[in-house]
Order: C-alpha cells, then sequence, then structure tokens
C-alpha cells in the first residue's frame, strides 16, 4: 500500500494503479476518454490531465497525466488546481471543435460518456467557427451503426476490436486531423464481439442498431439485471424495455464472469422476445383459446387418476423445471436433455464434483497462462469463453514483458514488447475454429482420436495414467509438447464440452485436468449445451429418451413439456409418435413444432418476463430478474405448472406459491441446491425498506403511455415474486450487486458510471459479485483415471462420421429468431474435407446426400482444409436438429 | 300591526344578509378595480339567489368525530344571539321590536352570547384548527366585550338611560358622535372585533388555521355562520348608528330612510376596511385591546363623567 | 395609525377606477406569441417534420404527459412514429417547448381546451401537427446537423467541411 495525496488529502492506494484507477476507484470525479479498465492506459486523448507536485513546498508542479503516471508512494496531486481545469476544458473544446450538432438524433444522446465529460469539464460554447470535420459513414452489418462525424479519436474501438479481441476487419485509416475509424470497405464487422463497440466508444460513433429499430433513451427503459440466456457462460445482463418490448441487453459488469464485454450472440439475439413467433395466447391443438378453457382442458388430462409424465428443459429456469418435478414426482420427471447431451452433462458434472479439478470463472480462464482446448470451437458454442481464452494467450508474453518493469496498465508498452508473441494455447477438434489463428498448435481429428490426444496428454504428465495405445509419432510428440506447456504453467486451463459430442472428449479432458491436479488443484472449463444444462444435470433426472420410451410402451398419458421443442432433441418421426400416442401439455414462449402439435400449448414468459435461477457452466447459480409484464395471457412457467395443479386437483404444489416457495423446496429436496436460497435475493429483501426500483427517476411519459386507451392512468403492476418495482419509486441508491438494474451515478449517465459501484476500478461489485457457486472440487469425490481410451479413430468406406458444428449466429435456438442474429446466420451446409470431397468428387456448393439417425439430408458440400479427414461437420440447428452425432453416414453425391 | 312590525324588523337582517353576500362582494370587486359578480341577473343580483340554492343543496356533513348535538347547536346560536340584539333597536319613532329599559344592556348580553357559537363549534368540530379558533375567538371576544360595554358608559351617561330608544331622543340636539368620539372609535374597533370580521377575523384566518372554527362544517351550517357574520355586522352597524349618529334622526327625508342611509354607509365602511387592512398578529390584537383600547375607554368615562359634574355643578 | 387611515382613503379611492377585467367571453383578450398554451408541433422551412423524436420533451416534463416512438425514415430521417400528449395532466408549464432542441414542440396562446369528457384531451400526433414553422421561422434542425439525409449530403450542413477522403496522402 501506498499513500498520495489528491488535494491535500491522503489517500491508500496500490501502487501498481495508475493516478487515474486510483482517483476513479477512490471516487473522485477526473475525466478521460482513451482509458478503459480492461485495455489499459495509452495516454492518448490528454483529458485525465491533473497537477503533480514534487513535494509539499512545490508550488509550481507540472501537468501530467494520471492514467500514464503510477501511484507511487508520497505522490502529490491536484485535481482541482486551476491549470489542470483548464487543461482539460481546452482539451474537451478540441475534441468537441469538429463534434456535430447531433445529440437529439444520436442513440448515444443521455448514456454519453462525451457529453459527461463535456459537462465535467464546464465546457459550454463552441469558440472554433471555423468548419467541422466531416466523413462519410459505413454499412457495418446488422448489429452496428456507425456514424463517423461523432468521432473524438480517442482509438478506444481499435484497441478493443483489434488489440483485446483480436478482430482484423476495423482499423484507423488517414492520418493527422482525418483520421478515420472503420473497415478497409463497407461490410459487416465480422469479429463475434463488435457490440462492446457501443459500449467501449465514448460517444455516437458506435450504435446499437438493433435498438436503433426501436429507440429509446436509457432513461426511459425499465430494466432489470438478467442473466443471458443463449449460451451456458451465464453471462450478466441488463434488459431494457419500453412499451411493453424488449429493446436492448446491455452488460451488466461481474468480475468474475463476463467482465465489461459481452458476445454478439448475448448482445443482440434478445428480439425474440418481441418476435411474430411469441406465443401470447393458449392453444389447443393449434387453434387460439381463453386461459380459462385451456385450462380446463388441460386439468382434465391431468386427472388424479391419470398417469403424467414431465418433461424439462436445459433452457428454462430451476424453478420452473422443479415446479414440474414436483407436480408430477421425481420417478415421472425427465430432464429434456436428448441422451447424448445427458450423458455429456452428466460426465462433465462427474469430472467436476470429483477431487482436484476446479471449474474456473471466466475471469481465471482470462488470467490463465497456459490453454488446452480439446474438440469444442469455443468461439461458436460459447463465445465469450474464447475472449477470455484470447486474453490467456497473452498472459504469458505480458507476465514476460512485465519483468521489464512495464506497469500492468501501460498497455501501448506492453504491447510495443510483446509484438506478436503468444502464450501455450493447444487447440484439438474435427472441424477448423477461429481461434487456431492464436494456438500454438491445433489438430484435427475425429472426436475419438482428440480424446486419444487428451489420454496422451494426461499420461505424459502423469506416468500413473494409463498408456495410450498405438499412438502415431507426431501426436505423441505433440501431447509431450501440450504436457510441457501446462506443466509449466503457472494456472493452465483445460477446455472442453459437449460441442464434439463425444463421451471421450470428456473423459479426455478430465483425465488431462487430473493429472495436471496431481500437484495443485487443476482448472478444468466445460461449455455445456445451454444456459441451465448443468442445473438440470445437477436435478439428476432421466433423460427425453427414457420419457419416449415410457410413452412408447403406453404407460403414459399426458405429457407436461416445459420450454422444450422436442424435435430438437429427438428424431421427428419419434416425436411425431410421442404426440400421437399421449396427450402433451407444451408451455413455451414461442410456437415451435412441439407447441403446434400439443393437446393444449399454454403461452410462458421469456427471460425477460419471469424470473428464475440458472446454473452456468461454472456451476455458478444466478438469479435473473422480470423485466417487465408481458401483453396477453403470458406467465411465467412455473406460474401455469401451480394453476394447473390447482385445477386438476392435485395439491402437489398447493404449499408452493412464489419462485423463492420454490427455490426453498428446490434446496431441501436436493442438497446441491441448499445454498441457494441463503445466497440468491429473495423476494422479501429490500434496501432501507424500500423495493429496488426498475425505472430510472427520469422514467417519462408515465400519464401518457397508455391515455389512447384511457386517461385514467392504471396502477403500476405490483411485482410480489422478487424485490424489484416496475416503478421509478424505491431506494433511489445503489442497490446491492445482484439487483444492479442500471449503471448511472450523479454525472456519470453513460456505462462508465460502473466505476462507481465497483469495490475498485476493474475489480469487484461492491458487496461482491453476484451468483454463487455449486461446484467447488470435492475433498474425495471420484478423482481415478480413466481407462475407457477409444481405439483409434478408423475411415470407413462410403461412409462417413457425421460430427456437429456449431455457430455463433443460428445453432442456439432463440437467439435464432432475432432478425438481426437471423442476417447473419450461415445457409446449411456440409463441411467436408478437401481430400474427402475429391474422393466423392463433390465440389463447392454440390449437394450431398446423408443418412442418419432414420432421416435424410440433402445438403451443399462446404469444402473446407479445416476438417478432419473421413467426417463430415453439420452445421447443428441449422441444417439438421434433433440428431444423436456423432453417427456413421454413407454419404452420396447427388 | 305589532306582529307585521315584529316579523318584519327580524326579518330584514335575514334578507339583508342575504343582500350583503351580493353586495360585499361586488363593493369588495369595485374597490379593487373588478366588476365582482355581474353575470347572474340584473347587476349579477341573481349570485344572492344562486348562492342561496348552493348553500342549500349542499351536502351538509357532520364528522363522525365531532360532537353531534353541539356541532348542531353551534350555528343556531349565533344567529338567534344575532336577531336578539335586533328587538331592541329603534328603528324610526315608531318601528321598534320592543323599547326595553335596559335596551343597551340587552345588546350587550347577546353579543356576549355569540361567543359560545364560535368557542361551541370549535369544541365540537374535534379538530385542532377548529379548537385554535374557537380559543382565539373566546379570548378575542371576551377581552373585546370589556372596552365595549366601557366605550358606551360615556353614551348612557350624556343620555341618562340604558334605553336605546332614549338615548337616540337624547341626541335631537348634537349626535353623541361630537361629545364622544373616542366612545365612537373604541366601540366600532370593539365592534369590528366582535363579529370577528376583517381585519380581526383571526377565530378563522384561513392562513393560519384553514378557517378556524366553522373548518369542519358545510352547508347550511356553514351558511348559518355565514348569516351570523352578517347579522352582527347589520347589527353592530345599526348599534353605531343608534348610538352616536342619531339613530333614524334626519332632515326632510323620513326617519326610516335616514336610518337606512346610514346603516348602508357603515356596512360600506365594514367593507373598505377588510378591503384595506391587513390582519394583526393575535398577540398584538390582545396587546391592543388591553394596553390601549381599556386605558381610553376607562379615560373617556372618567373624562366624560368629570365634565358632566362639572356641567351639573 | 395615520397610515391604516391613508390605505383605508387609497382603496376607497380605487372605487372611482376602471375595472381592469376583461370580460372574457365577449372580449377575448390579447395573448402573446409566447403565452403558454396548447402545444402544437411545428414543421420545418421545407415543410418536414420538425421533431426528431430526441425524448428531450418527455423527459422534462414534470408530470410526465408527454409519450412517444422515435423512428427513422429511409434516408436517416428521425421523426415520432407516434407522439403522444395528454392535456388532461399538462401544466403548461413550457419545459417541453424548453428542452426541445428542434424547436419542433411550441405552445401556442390557444388556452380554449375545456372539455366535458378527459378522454378527448387525449392528443395524437396528428391533432399535434401544424403545417408551419410556428415562433420559429428559418429554423432547420438538419441544416446545422451532422447527419445525412435526403437532399441533403455529408459535409453540406451549415459550417461543415466536405467529407475526408479517407484515401488521400495529401495534408
Amino acid at each position: 500500500m501506498a499513500t498520495i495525496y489528491v488535494d491535500d488529502r491522503p489517500y491508500e492506494v496500490d501502487p501498481g494503479k495508475n493516478l487515474l484507477e486510483e482517483c476513479l476507484s477512490r471516487g473522485l470525479d477526473l475525466p478521460y476518454f482513451c482509458w478503459h479498465p480492461a485495455l489499459g492506459s495509452v495516454g492518448a486523448c490528454r483529458q485525465c490531465a491533473v497537477k503533480q507536485y514534487r513535494d509539499e513546498n512545490d508550488q509550481r508542479g507540472r501537468i501530467v497525466m494520471a492514467c500514464m503516471t503510477p501511484a507511487m508512494d508520497g505522490a502529490r496531486i491536484s485535481i482541482r488546481d486551476k491549470d489542470a481545469a483548464q487543461f482539460r476544458a481546452g482539451i474537451i473544446e478540441l475534441l468537441m471543435s469538429n463534434h456535430p450538432h447531433d445529440c437529439p438524433v444520436c442513440d448515444e444522446g443521455g448514456e454519453c460518456h462525451l457529453q459527461d465529460m463535456t459537462v465535467m469539464t464546464g465546457h459550454n460554447y463552441r469558440g472554433y467557427r471555423f468548419g467541422k470535420r466531416t466523413f462519410r459513414n459505413q454499412e457495418l452489418g446488422p448489429f452496428i451503426n456507425h456514424e463517423m462525424n461523432r468521432c473524438i479519436t480517442c482509438y478506444r474501438c481499435v484497441r478493443f476490436y483489434r488489440d483485446y479481441a483480436d478482430g482484423k476487419d476495423l482499423d484507423a485509416f488517414a492520418s493527422h486531423n482525418h483520421v478515420y475509424f472503420g473497415r478497409h470497405e463497407d461490410g459487416v464487422l465480422e469479429n463475434e464481439f463488435s457490440g462492446n463497440l457501443v459500449e467501449v466508444c465514448p460517444t455516437g460513433v458506435f450504435t446499437d442498431k438493433t435498438l436503433k429499430g426501436h429507440y429509446t433513451r436509457k432513461w426511459d427503459l425499465q430494466t432489470a439485471p438478467s442473466v443471458c440466456a443463449h449460451c451456458s457462460l451465464g453471462c450478466n445482463t441488463i434488459a431494457g424495455e419500453r412499451y411493453g418490448q424488449l429493446r436492448r441487453i446491455l452488460n451488466r459488469y461481474n468480475a468474475e464472469v463476463n467482465g465489461y464485454f459481452l458476445c454478439d450472440r448475448g448482445r443482440f439475439g434478445y428480439d425474440f422476445v418481441n418476435g411474430d413467433r411469441r406465443l401470447r395466447q393458449p392453444l389447443l391443438r393449434g387453434q387460439p383459446t381463453g386461459a380459462p378453457e385451456a385450462l380446463r382442458r388441460a386439468a382434465a388430462l391431468l386427472g388424479r387418476q391419470s398417469r403424467i409424465i414431465g418433461i424439462g428443459s436445459p433452457r428454462a429456469s430451476l424453478e420452473a423445471n422443479f415446479a414440474l418435478r414436483t407436480l408430477v414426482g421425481p420417478r415421472n420427471f425427465f430432464s429434456g436433455m436428448a441422451a447424448g447431451e445427458d450423458h455429456l452433462v452428466a460426465r462433465m458434472l462427474r469430472a467436476l464434483r470429483g477431487a482436484r479439478v476446479r471449474t474456473p470463472s471466466l475471469h481465471e480462464v482470462e488470467s490463465a497462462d497456459a490453454v488446452f482446448i480439446l474438440g469444442e470451437d469455443v468461439t461458436q458454442t460459447a463465445p465469450r469463453l474464447a475472449l477470455a481464452v484470447r486474453q490467456a494467450v497473452k498472459q504469458a508474453p505480458r507476465t514476460e514483458a512485465m519483468r521489464l518493469r512495464i506497469p500492468r496498465w501501460d498497455d501501448a508498452a506492453l504491447r510495443e514488447v510483446m509484438q506478436q508473441q503468444k502464450g501455450p494455447l493447444y487447440i484439438a477438434t474435427s472441424g477448423a475454429t477461429k481461434l487456431d489463428e492464436v494456438a500454438t498448435a491445433s489438430c484435427r481429428g475425429a472426436p475419438d482420436d482428440v480424446a486419444r490426444l487428451g489420454f496422451a496428454v494426461a499420461r505424459a504428465l502423469d506416468d500413473s495414467a494409463p498408456e495410450v495405445a498405438g499412438l502415431a509419432d507426431g501426436d505423441r510428440a505433440l501431447a509431450e509438447a501440450i504436457a510441457g506447456a501446462l506443466r509449466a504453467a503457472e494456472r493452465p486451463v483445460v477446455i472442453s464440452g459437449s460441442g464434439s459430442g463425444g463421451e471421450a472428449v470428456i473423459d479426455a479432458a478430465a483425465q488431462v485436468a487430473r493429472a495436471l491436479g496431481r500437484e495443485r488443484t487443476a482448472d478444468l472449463c466445460f461449455t455445456a449445451p445451454e444456459c441451465n444444462s448443468f442445473g438440470l444435470g445437477l436435478l439428476d433426472a432421466m433423460n427425453t429418451s427414457e420419457a419416449f420410451q415410457r410413452v412408447a410402451d403406453g404407460l403414459v398419458d399426458a405429457v407436461v413439456v416445459l420450454e422444450n421443442d422436442l424435435y430438437r432433441r429427438a428424431p421427428g418421426a419419434v416425436v411425431d409418435a410421442m404426440l400421437e400416442s399421449a396427450q402433451v401439455i407444451a408451455i413455451d414462449h414461442s410456437a415451435h413444432k412441439t407447441v403446434e402439435g400439443a393437446a393444449v400449448a399454454l403461452p410462458a414468459g421469456s427471460f425477460a418476463e419471469t424470473e428464475g435461477t440458472l446454473v452456468s457452466n461454472e456451476g455458478r447459480a444466478q438469479r435473473f430478474f422480470q423485466v417487465f409484464v408481458p401483453e396477453g395471457e403470458v406467465k411465467p412457467g412455473w406460474s401455469w405448472l401451480m394453476e394447473l395443479a390447482q385445477a386438476a386437483g392435485r395439491n402437489e404444489l398447493a404449499t408452493l406459491a412464489s419462485p423463492d416457495d420454490l427455490l426453498a423446496a428446490l434446496a431441501r429436496a436436493v442438497p446441491v441446491f441448499a445454498p441457494l436460497p441463503e445466497h440468491l435475493p429473495t423476494a422479501a429483501f429490500r434496501v432501507n425498506g424500500e423495493k429496488v426500483p426498475r425505472q430510472s427517476p427520469r422514467a417519462s411519459g408515465r400519464t401518457a403511455v397508455q391515455a389512447d386507451v384511457t386517461v385514467h392512468e392504471p396502477k403500476p403492476p405490483a411485482d410480489p415474486d422478487s424485490p424489484l418495482a416496475f416503478s421509478m419509486e424505491g431506494y433511489p441508491q445503489q442497490p446491492p450487486s445482484a439487483l444492479i438494474t442500471r449503471f448511472w451515478a450523479p454525472g456519470w449517465n453513460s456505462v462508465q458510471s460502473l466505476n462507481k459501484f465497483q469495490s475498485e476500478v476493474g475489480g469487484a461489485l461492491t458487496g461482491g459479485d453476484p451468483g454463487v457457486r455449486l461446484l467447488e472440487p470435492g475433498a474425495n469425490g471420484y478423482a481415478a483415471y480413466s481407462e475407457e481410451i477409444p481405439v483409434p479413430f478408423e475411415r470407413r468406406d462410403g461412409e462417413f462420421l457425421v460430427v456437429p458444428l456449431y455457430h455463433i449466429y443460428g445453432s442456439e435456438e432463440s437467439s435464432a429468431a432475432a432478425p438481426a442474429v437471423a442476417e447473419r446466420c450461415p445457409e446449411p451446409y456440409a463441411a467436408l474435407n478437401l481430400e474427402d470431397a475429391r474422393t466423392l468428387e463433390v465440389e463447392e456448393g454440390a449437394l450431398v446426400e446423408i443418412e442418419f439417425d432414420r432421416a435424410l439430408y440433402r445438403l451443399p458440400a462446404r469444402l473446407s482444409a479445416g476438417m478432419a479427414s473421413g467426417v463430415i461437420g453439420v452445421p447443428m440447428g441449422i441444417a439438421v436438429q434433433g440428431v444423436d452425432v456423432p453417427a456413421w453416414s454413407p454419404c452420396r453425391k447427388v | 300591526m305589532q306582529i307585521v312590525v315584529v316579523l318584519g324588523v327580524l326579518n330584514a337582517p335575514l334578507i339583508l344578509a342575504a343582500l350583503l353576500i351580493w353586495l360585499e362582494r361586488r363593493f369588495l370587486a369595485l374597490l379593487q378595480d373588478r366588476y365582482g359578480p355581474n353575470r347572474v341577473g340584473p347587476l349579477g343580483l341573481g349570485i344572492v339567489l344562486a348562492d342561496m340554492i348552493k348553500i342549500f343543496t349542499k351536502e351538509d356533513w357532520i364528522p363522525p368525530f365531532a360532537d353531534r348535538a353541539v356541532f348542531i347547536l353551534a350555528p343556531a346560536v349565533i344567529v338567534v344571539t344575532g336577531l336578539m340584539s335586533v328587538a331592541v333597536i329603534p328603528i324610526t319613532e315608531t318601528i321598534g321590536v320592543t323599547d326595553l329599559n335596559i335596551g343597551l344592556l340587552f345588546f350587550l348580553a347577546m353579543s356576549s352570547m355569540g361567543v359560545y357559537s364560535v368557542v361551541l363549534a370549535g369544541w365540537a368540530s374535534n379538530n385542532k384548527y377548529a379548537l385554535l379558533g374557537g380559543l382565539r375567538a373566546s379570548a378575542q371576544m371576551v377581552s373585546y366585550e370589556v372596552f365595549m360595554g366601557l366605550s358606551l358608559m360615556g353614551v348612557v351617561l350624556l343620555a341618562g338611560s340604558f334605553s336605546l330608544r332614549e338615548i337616540v331622543e337624547a341626541q335631537r340636539d348634537v349626535w353623541f358622535i361630537v361629545p364622544q368620539f373616542l366612545g365612537f372609535a373604541i366601540f366600532f374597533i370593539a365592534g369590528l372585533a366582535e363579529t370577528h370580521r376583517l381585519p380581526f377575523d383571526l377565530p378563522e384566518a384561513e392562513a393560519e388555521l384553514v378557517a378556524g372554527f366553522h373548518s369542519e362544517y358545510s352547508g347550511m351550517k356553514f351558511g348559518m355562520f355565514f348569516v351570523g357574520e352578517y347579522v352582527g355586522v347589520t347589527v353592530v352597524s345599526a348599534m353605531i348608528v343608534t348610538l352616536f349618529f342619531g339613530g333614524w334622526m334626519g332632515p326632510v327625508l323620513p326617519g326610516i330612510v335616514w336610518f337606512g342611509l346610514k346603516l348602508l354607509f357603515f356596512i360600506l365602511v365594514f367593507i373598505t376596511l377588510r378591503a384595506s387592512l391587513p390582519r394583526p398578529r393575535f398577540d398584538q390584537l390582545m396587546a391592543f385591546g388591553w394596553k390601549v383600547l381599556l386605558p381610553l375607554s376607562l379615560l373617556n368615562l372618567v373624562v366624560t363623567a368629570g365634565v358632566l359634574l362639572l356641567l351639573k355643578t | 395609525m395615520l397610515s391604516m387611515l391613508r390605505t383605508i382613503w387609497t382603496v376607497f379611492l380605487h372605487l372611482f377606477r376602471r375595472p381592469v377585467t376583461v370580460q372574457y367571453p365577449e372580449e377575448k383578450p390579447y395573448l402573446p406569441p409566447r403565452y403558454r398554451g396548447r402545444i402544437i408541433l411545428s414543421r420545418d422551412p421545407d415543410g418536414d417534420e420538425r421533431c426528431v423524436g430526441c425524448y428531450l420533451c418527455s423527459a422534462a416534463c414534470p408530470v410526465d404527459c408527454i409519450a412517444l416512438q422515435a423512428g427513422e425514415r429511409e434516408d436517416g430521417r428521425r421523426y415520432p412514429e407516434w407522439f403522444r400528449i395528454n392535456f388532461s395532466r399538462c401544466i403548461f408549464c413550457g419545459l417541453c417547448e424548453e428542452a426541445c432542441p428542434t424547436y419542433a414542440i411550441q405552445l401556442t396562446p390557444d388556452f380554449e381546451l375545456c372539455d366535458f369528457d378527459r378522454q378527448s384531451l387525449v392528443y395524437e400526433k396528428k391533432d399535434l401537427l401544424i403545417d408551419g414553422t410556428g415562433k420559429y421561422p428559418g429554423y432547420n434542425f438538419y441544416r446545422v446537423a451532422g447527419l445525412a439525409i435526403s437532399g441533403k449530403d455529408k459535409g453540406a450542413s451549415e459550417n461543415e467541411d466536405k467529407p475526408v477522403d479517407v484515401k488521400s496522402l495529401l495534408p
């Protein structure tokens, strides 16, 4: 700890930080632009000028940039000094000399860092009377809007896009007063994290194009803390609503999970909530009806005597799933995951609940210095994890560079030293991945071969691990290299997941972690198929195939399907058969084939219209909150289940009335969930006796929004299920970290106000980051080495192994229904190795026919050098769904 | 015949009170460069009827927390005592309800009785503002009662009688305003305070006490206070005319016209005061009464008596 | 005491003054153009809506009686898709007009808004939009803003330079 003096007041600071960070951490207001807590300092904008004095006798002092000056012990600075203040006002005036007169038509207005800083420095009138510089804009695709006139050349965009996210198609062009930030030509921004430019840009150059379609100012959005439901990582988000429509997703900082950034799927995939496919009233065999009638019909199916089963869903909350489990009984509850998926999740959980391996948070992955990825295309299945891996790759060279006594925050200097050096990252997958470009080595193979490499690495790390028979010399050398890198690293991480579909791959990853964990607890990160897969896995239910079997055996009269499209879980014929032989009650937020085929379909709320708890791939249980009250007869899934139970005269759910009750009952019924009620905020929670408001104090239009229907303003809806209120009234200050509905502080209207919510800049939120970890390394859990090493993959004549490929846009069910994301979805295809293509005599785009899982597919071929030999990759959720892959299939040219 | 006179004299103040609604508003408006009520009927006189209809048809609400019996009684008292006072006023030589030889004392007694109305209303309302208003009223009226009585003793000495008719007769040569100017001034001020008219309307000071003692009153009960106030104004004006301005006496015109003109003049003076003077603080009001008016009225009495003795001897 | 008498005399003299009252329905008072009455939305000199849907009026409104939805035309020009003022709540404070950066929303001297039905005091955009510039002739927001719209390219606004040719190497 060091002591610095700011305006003659002493502050205890961390000498490893710079003055700007420390001033902001201590709650002092100091304007800045180019510095970003995740990107470090470059000293480009000259905005954070302060006066530094040599000692207490120094009256003159000198102006320094706070972001480029270490917080050394005894440093004396002044923020209020007249010269420094004038300097800062002058810089703003220069920046504003070219800034257009756009605020009313700018989407950033009202949450603009430039506006805030202009007000903070006191610059009021433009003194420069000559022309303003202008630029032409670029068309940057469906996510990002470009308005280059507003640029203040802080370089944050390219520093994030190129340096942090390793994007290639955004750069600074031209020179002097003409510097231009954009692509070399119009076109879609390719990077999966382009959406963060919206938050990184301090002004309105890059804005959210999906928000523009239904534009609302920040102060008018009714916002609630949410958790992204589009992959298993559980990134924290803030979802905002206006006029009954979900209007945008912003990042909600959680130091342990997503930090400052989100992926584009999470940020722009929300629009399905407003889509045409939403179910807004109950259906009887596809025909719209009223809720009482639907409930009556459903209740008739659920009578006391009827044999019912429930199929849950890995994309529904724990509360809804548990309500269903309680309604039908644990012996009649099925997880809703397909058999293959279920086995993968079970294996992952078994590995993570064993001894010596620990599931790292995303933040811990970021600070890893060696990464080994087995069988997972992380960029496509869990994009934010790929961004973390990209940071991990920079970790080792940065540590090396910091030996030159360059502080961690001095970004430009560190990069100068690091150049293009990369830390160890090894990838073994069946198809090419985007991370290959930063990998030390990446190898291709069928899932079994990928697993064998993993087992070989484990063997190389620990002699007591089983030997992999018949390993090629090249593979052995690679395994040795990987083992060497992992052993040498301080914090190695092994990453795998359900993406390859191979159980052996999971086992292999666990094997490597266990071998690494012989001396210390090793980090093993799995990505799960969906947002609550781990939650369902921990509920320990039977899988969907068993449900189908039970229906086929004639043991079931009625099936309750909760937020699940069974056509994505099993081949169509199987689901068709089930829908025919049993009465199905489907509860979901959007219409799909299962809903259309169900006897009764009930409209459930999406993530924005309900609240619930999801368990992320880290085993972190996090609560998301209802953002708004939906139109129509939409209700939360658990609420429908309670009404169903009541209408049918069943008393299983009679004692449970709220999500809190469900969570408490869940904690009693399943021991692993025991910490939940204690650690997650309950509905009874109050700050100073008040609820936390979802609306800003500036929210407008209260007496006009519904005036076209009636001038008598309705009472704001009550929310008995959460500590948040659908109102602007409530606790006016910062709520606890789990209930942050917006980032705002006096004078800080933009997302940069986040500084005021952190215990220190870039650190945990005040009061600790939300969420509770359910998976910690067991003391004496399962830790034995697996002996089930698969045999080497052998290609077959005329048959190919169909392996799943994933796409960030399209593979996930609900985000694919968002128009902006749908625009980025690829067309269906089948990916083939060049050599295999030659053997089959197919060319790019030619149709190939594959047949597996009792279905025939005709897909245009896509030739890819990155595919392993002997396998065909099919994009999941785009070309195929409901199939159990990997599977062998004949393949013919059509 | 006597019955007609009695009914006429007792009804006159009521009709006058109703007309005063119009007169006060109209006159006040003119003093304030406005028109006042001028829409309903000729000269806006219809406002009297409209106001009466309004006040009779308004919801007459008795608060559940009020002392019901007293609450109803209070407004009646002020009207009854006001009308009783009218009974002793000689309007002309021939017109007058009764001619008590202690007419003046009867008037003073009735005006003291009027205090009960305000005090009881404040008490029965069971409302802190009303109670404060009632308290103020009792303090104010009891105090000013003293000087009111004392200030008139000069007149009694000069006339040698308590009978109002004889007092008027005694002014045949010179109106008592001349020898008793000080007494007139004190009586006038005390009369204002007795009727709690502006600027002495502290019992109902709306800026501090909502509406003081009649905060809880509505409908015709509120109307009774209204009527009571106007009857009070009329009675005090009539007393001034009788005691200091020679009652019905005057040249050329018949007595009743003279009486009416004089009465109207003093009513208009009352309204003019309302338009021009601000309300004093309550402690100022009390201090003024006890420290200025009381010594002055005693002085007036002593000097008058002294001068009379001197003249007699 | 003397001052009181003087006061009474002064007030009494007012009896003979002409009342200042304006006999309203028969006599219409003169209201200055900046009187704060019924709210309208004006058009710019080119005849297009001035409102750009910036939400500042609704944010400034102390009784929250303004609601709108911003939209964008093909050419990039912003406009309110719908715009609603609930005059049964409006207090005619004029803060919306002060907040408006484009002179679109203006208060007019028309105050005769009485109605027996509150519902008919809810004005939609078609009721609010007038065919003129109102109090501020000549002002055209898009001629000073940096946004390109049809008929006004980048760099064509007041006080703007021609767009930079990014590919040029000249200084």
